[in-house]
């Protein structure tokens, strides 16, 4: 599979040293090494959901129990759970880290995901989320613990985009 | 049964534990019987009080955590039956008011009115223990059995479509939100010690 596995565990050991304790997940290409990871790890506690919105109620109820979490999602599943969002953790002041798969932007083959591409960005502006994206290898550990730092700090949600570039060795 | 004397009935043992609620009259009665710090309402994101149970009973797996939700409310998010069903975790217990209505937003009927079986749909979602309790002495019953437990369980109790006389709660969303936080700390710290 042309998923990049070197890099899918940069990200996980990254995940690790920000102290993420649980991870939820639905199954994505993009994520498979990722979700695979946290699957094998004695000290994570993976949440496989039925869907996305599942995740940001787990993930505020973690935080409010002073426990560290981190969203893996695609952007359709960021697109999903969007209300929750809005309505939980913007509303509740609750921070969160989203790694989404940014599928449908430059290079992809796949019509189905295209719109979703399109549409991700301006979302994510809209709803006034920082957003990093991750392009290379070297920047992956430092911004996901600037992303992680800034969602404590400021007690919102934050989103790294995890682009093509990044994860699909072609 | 009415909601309000069903709450009331089991509030002893609620007082003390980590208590998630939906919105709306759930929300109100609870509040209206005494607030208590560990108590968080949820006043928005339908569904997603199991949810914030689940991750809550993830995280602290030394505490009881309590979810009060509706038939309104987990008709929105389904999928959370098998989610909670897929990690039992024993220390959380899901209570569900059914009054078969969307009380607070007009009272339009839910599908639990045209057959819908939220006990049946939890059972079968593969949560190990699943009650049906319609009466105060049940309720209580099955409340105080699945505390003793370390078993996921989930009570589904119809109750009357009656709404409170306010749904006015006098506390601000990020005043319950950072006081259950810092009541979830203590409980933590304690734990530890």
């Amino acid at each position: 599979m042309p998923v990049s596995a070197t890099n899918s565990k940069l990200i996980y050991e990254a995940l690790k040293a920000c102290d993420v304790k649980i991870m939820s997940a639905l199954p994505e290409t993009w994520l498979v090494h990722l979700i695979r990871m946290a699957d094998e790890d004695p000290d994570v506690t993976l949440v496989r959901l039925a869907k996305e919105e599942e995740g940001i109620g787990i993930s505020a109820g973690a935080h409010l129990a002073g426990v560290n979490s981190a969203l893996l999602m695609q952007n359709h599943g960021f697109l999903a759970a969007i209300n929750p969002i809005v309505s939980l953790a913007l509303l509740y002041k609750i921070p969160l880290l989203m790694l989404i798969s940014y599928r449908g932007y430059m290079g992809e083959k796949d019509p189905w995901q295209t719109q979703g591409g399109l549409a991700t960005e301006p979302i994510l502006r809209a709803l006034n989320i920082p957003t990093w994206q991750l392009t290379s290898a070297n920047d992956i550990f430092h911004r996901l613990k600037d992303a992680q730092t800034l969602a404590h700090a400021s007690l919102q949600p934050v989103a790294v985009l995890l682009t093509r570039e990044l994860m699909w060795e072609e | 049964m009415l909601r309000l004397d069903a709450l009331q009935a089991i509030y002893p043992e609620l007082e003390d534990r980590i208590v998630v609620t939906i919105m709306g009259a759930v929300a109100a009665e609870l509040y209206s019987l005494g607030h208590r710090p560990n108590f968080f309402y949820l006043e928005h994101a339908m569904g997603l009080a199991s949810s914030m149970g689940l991750g809550i009973a993830l995280s602290m797996p030394e505490h009881r955590v309590i979810v009060i939700d509706g038939d309104g409310s987990l008709l929105m998010n389904l999928g959370t039956l098998s989610t909670m069903a897929r990690y039992k975790p024993g220390n959380l217990l899901h209570i569900v008011f059914d009054n078969e209505s969307l009380l607070s937003v007009g009272g339009f009927p839910t599908a639990t009115t045209s057959g819908t079986n939220l006990a049946g749909i939890a059972r079968f979602s593969g949560v190990p223990c699943v009650k049906e309790a319609d009466t105060i002495q049940s309720l209580q019953e099955s409340v105080s059995e699945a505390l003793k437990t370390n078993t996921l369980t989930t009570i589904v109790s119809k109750v009357e479509a009656i709404s409170p006389n306010s749904f006015h709660i006098d506390l601000t969303l990020l005043e319950n939100r950072f006081q259950f936080w810092r009541s979830l700390q203590v409980m933590h710290n304690q734990s530890k010690t």
